[in-house]
């Protein structure tokens, strides 16, 4: 990785060009606006090559780090390969050039890439039915609670406001519920790390609409009370939400549908394979039970009784009067650039590889954790699942913090897992490896992972320091958030 | 049987299992109550080769019927240069995530930060954040945030005018998180000013939102519109489409306080509705309202300047129910495509797009009304899209467009007929959609 510092803007040089269009073939221009419409400031954007683009663009690239440079053991992010026949299949033109209104004869292809994928992800985790239009997962999970209300509200019980949370839980659960207008009650953890079932019971009564689990939660760790818990917010008439973000360690071989759960969220962009995209575009299709078909968001993608495939429920079209959909979430129908690539993985997978992806998973995480829990704290000493949470090293004399481990890690060429989440502990260090890394790989990592603690007692100020090999070393974050510069209009005027 | 993406031989797993301290697979699930062990096959084909999944893919590929793209309605079918998807597949910003660790992040921070001032540029308004889903889920954030900058005002105005699913995406949200909305009729194809007075008695409006380029295609003339809300502490929140701000007046020239929309017209392809990006920007006076994330730059221990994600205690990882909203991720990805995008066109291209569907459109339009079959519904100035009138059987003529291959006279909830044209759009195609509807009443 090299620095390299320029930004677009400054490469500009007034009358340069980076681009080619026909002449217009016909008269008028915008210029015949009236004056009132019309734009009055100048444009001040870049004017570059198209050799500047490309080089400013690659030296960009230089700088950053992604699956295709090394291991990416980022906790409760997935980061597996991205497998490369999805990027071809997404840009056939085909399926990139189709609008998303045209008449649903004329896209019988798409509709059937939108019901397959549903259908195969009902196959692996035993909900009844999907919808694919949500953009995310934080965007799935607000859409499974707008499920959740919605049903609740059809039976004309209005008064569940409250949703139940856990204290491990990701950060989104209680801001997508609060985006809901739900209430949130958080539920107490055990020391043993999941979900204190004693704190629960007092919470249950006839307000709440349901409760939300990550299982296993985001100490990678398989809730063993489930059936209980279910039961229990099934008593109170409440509903039970999974969030699918730590689902891969359970593909091919446990099915959240099965647990008793009504609701819940895929990050295809985690399980499914689907490139990160330096933070999107994602997906969060929803699945549901029977019970709650009817009240997934519109448009949907129905089945004629002579096997053709509709789309239901556009906007501006009229409303059927039996429609009970939980209302409109995207656009269109979601990320289908994203579809395309998930559903190219489920079927390079198939029946037979789909089983290995959960347990590899769950083999290279206890494979991490069982080979440096001498040198780093483990909390929670049981069989994990894809994922592991350490607090900071096993030695805290050193002064070395996680972060200081983090940037460390930097230098040695990985990138560092999540840091500081969950919240549960001081120096949370949560490492997720996925299926996709060879032995060899992880090997490198605990290596250097040692040696990291060796250095965290001998030497400790080489890693108080890091990184000192990256393109730029560690940040003002501060003055960032005290003084911001947002845009390069801010900076020139700096 | 190996598969390509799983590298793991079984003298691997015999020695990773040996160090986990486990004699088989089953054992790692050991606390998963067996009942909830799923013990059957997966309802899913058997696995393919790279051949048989291309050649699965072109065989669905083969059931969909191209065709020309006339309508816009809120996907715009404009060209990309080469070089933007080319960056795109770069797989340094393809298979990175979220830049949490800037200093191997710099790549991503840095073309976020060119996206925010783009995206600030082009609405002539303070700041912008790195965006958002689409431009519908934009809207909805926007509706939030001007909810809670407006303070004791309880209700959000949204003109009848915005594209339906603009409209359709804001009331689920309003719906759920409690919003209370009004609508702003319609007088003669725009937004009615006068309308809008009558709302602002009430004193508790919020915001109004209006489109500057509306679901009919007319660019709204806003003169007024900042002043009546002012005047009332209420916002003026605008929706627009990116590509036209080169040439058209921009929220900031129209004293709008917050912007946002969909940047798919910024060469996008329309694949079937995703994934765009949204954007999202406002006078720096909202700033801690906005969602999402930003890029700030800084400096490092060095004193080399540098960029990293900022202002984040507005965010749901760190507020959680009290953060600003629920947003994790964005449209990173899409973002870049905007700004490699821009920078490609640069403000002499942009305008160049807008004038040659400009003509084009207009051409059409002319086109149209001369075979005597159309009528114009609204007589006001518009770029690339607008509607008319026909007494045309619609089917009849949906039937001979798809089969002559055109996406064209897209019927929109009032009835009338879209029709769009962008740079893309050639004199050849645009004579054959006439002449094929022509034809229909000459058979």
């Amino acid at each position: 990785m090299k620095y390299y510092d320029k930004l677009i803007f400054e490469l500009s040089s007034e009358g340069r060009q980076g681009f080619s269009l026909p002449q217009p073939s016909y008269g008028g221009t915008t210029s015949d606006l009236p004056e009132n419409l019309r734009r009055a400031s100048s444009v001040s954007l870049p004017q570059v090559s198209e050799p500047d683009v490309v080089r400013h663009y690659t030296n960009l690239s230089n700088m950053n780090f992604g699956v295709d440079t090394g291991f990416y053991p980022l906790g409760s992010c997935t980061m597996k390969y991205n497998p490369k026949i999805n990027e071809e299949v997404a840009a056939m033109p085909a399926f990139k050039d189709i609008h998303p209104l045209q008449p649903s004869r004329t896209i019988q292809g798409v509709l059937t890439i939108y019901k397959e994928l549903s259908s195969s992800l009902s196959a692996i985790t035993g909900m009844s039915a999907f919808t694919l239009n949500p953009f995310a997962g934080a965007h799935g999970e607000l859409t499974g609670l707008m499920v959740m209300r919605s049903y609740h509200r059809s039976r004309g019980d209005f008064a569940r406001v409250k949703v139940i949370v856990p204290d491990s839980a990701h950060g989104t659960n209680p801001a997508s519920a609060a985006v809901c207008g739900l209430e949130v009650v958080q539920v107490k953890s055990t020391p043993q790390g999941t979900v204190d079932v004693e704190d629960l019971k007092p919470l249950l009564d006839d307000s709440v609409a349901g409760m939300m689990m990550t299982n296993p939660n985001t100490l990678g760790l398989f809730e063993p009370e489930i059936k209980e818990i279910a039961a229990l917010v099934h008593s109170c008439g409440g509903l039970m939400y999974y969030d699918g973000a730590n689902l891969n360690p359970l593909v091919g071989v446990v099915r959240p549908g099965d647990m008793g759960f009504d609701i819940m969220h895929i990050n295809l962009h985690k399980t499914f394979s689907t490139p990160h995209g330096g933070g999107g575009p994602g997906s969060g299709p929803v699945g549901v039970t029977k019970a709650l078909e009817a009240f997934l968001p519109n448009p949907k993608v129905v089945v004629t009784p002579e096997s053709y495939l509709k789309v239901y429920g556009r906007s501006g079209r009229p409303a059927e009067d039996d429609d009970m959909a939980a209302g409109q979430v995207s656009g269109f129908m979601g990320n289908f650039g994203v579809i395309l690539r998930a559903y190219t993985y489920i079927l390079m997978l198939g029946r037979e590889n789909v089983r290995k992806v959960g347990p590899l998973s769950t083999l290279s995480a206890n494979y991490i954790k069982e080979s440096l829990k001498d040198c780093y704290h483990l909390p929670i000493p049981s069989v994990c699942k894809h994922e592991f949470v350490f607090d900071g090293l096993e030695d805290k004399s050193t002064g070395v913090t996680t972060l200081d481990i983090a940037k460390r890690l930097l230098d040695y060429g990985f990138h560092a897992p999540t840091i500081y989440f969950p919240l549960l502990f001081h120096q949370s260090i949560m490492i997720e490896p996925t299926e996709t890394e060879s032995k060899e790989t992880l090997d490198a990592f605990i290596d250097v992972m040692r040696r990291i603690a060796v250095e965290a007692a001998e030497n400790p100020q080489t890693v108080l320091d890091a990184p000192h090999s990256t393109p730029v070393r560690r940040l003002d974050e501060t003055t960032a958030a005290r003084h911001p510069i947002l845009s390069y209009k801010n900076l020139i005027e700096e | 049987m190996a598969f390509p993406y799983f590298p793991h031989t079984d003298e691997d797993i015999r020695l990773m299992m040996e160090r986990a301290g486990v004699k088989s697979f089953d054992e790692l699930y050991s606390d998963v109550p067996e009942e909830f062990i799923y013990g059957k096959e997966y309802d899913l084909p058997s696995a393919m080769s790279e051949i048989q999944v291309r050649q699965y893919f072109e065989k669905l590929a083969q059931k969909n019927i191209p065709l020309t793209c006339f309508c816009g309605a809120g996907s715009y079918d404009h060209y990309a240069p080469s070089v933007v998807p080319y960056i795109l597949s770069r797989s340094e910003f393809l298979t990175a995530y979220t830049p949490y660790q800037a200093e191997i992040s710099q790549g991503t921070l840095r073309y976020i930060f060119e996206f925010q001032s783009i995206i600030t540029e082009l609405t002539g308004l303070d700041v912008a954040n790195a965006s958002m889903y689409d431009g519908p889920t934009a809207a909805a954030e926007a509706m939030m945030m001007a909810l809670a900058s407006a303070k004791k005002k309880t209700r959000i105005l949204l003109s009848r005018t915005l594209l339906p699913q603009v409209l359709s995406v804001i009331e689920t949200y309003a719906k759920y998180h409690g919003v209370q909305l009004g609508y702003v009729e319609t007088r003669d194809g725009v937004t009615d000013l006068e309308a809008l007075r009558i709302h602002l008695k009430a004193g508790d409006v919020a915001a109004l939102m209006v489109p500057q380029v509306n679901r009919y295609g007319i660019v709204e003339d806003l003169s007024g519109f900042a002043e009546e809300l002012h005047q009332q502490k209420a916002l003026l929140v605008t929706y627009c489409d990116p590509s036209t701000l080169a040439v058209i007046r921009t929220p900031g020239e129209w004293g709008a306080d917050i912007a946002c929309g969909d940047c798919q017209s910024l060469g996008m392809p329309m694949s079937f509705g995703g994934p765009y990006a949204g954007f999202l920007a406002c006078r720096q006076e909202y700033l801690r309202k906005l969602p999402g994330r930003i890029v700030g730059a800084t400096v490092d221990k060095d004193g080399k300047r540098a960029f990293v994600l900022t202002l984040q205690a507005r965010e749901q990882h760190i507020r959680r129910e009290k953060a600003t909203s629920n947003i994790c991720s964005n449209q990173s990805l899409m973002a870049l495509y905007a700004t490699v995008y821009v920078a490609v066109m640069g403000p002499e291209g942009l305008r160049k797009v807008n004038d040659i569907s400009y003509a084009s459109a207009h051409h059409l339009h002319d086109a149209l009304l001369a075979t005597g079959l159309f009528k114009e519904v609204f007589d006001k100035p518009f770029l690339k899209e607008f509607v008319l009138s026909t007494t045309l059987d619609y089917k009849t003529l949906q039937q001979a467009l798809v089969s002559n291959g055109f996406f064209a006279a897209l019927r929109t909830e009032e009835g009338y007929l879209d029709f769009c044209c962008t740079e893309k759009r050639t004199p050849e195609q645009i004579d054959a959609l006439v002449s094929v509807i022509t034809s229909l009443v000459n058979n």
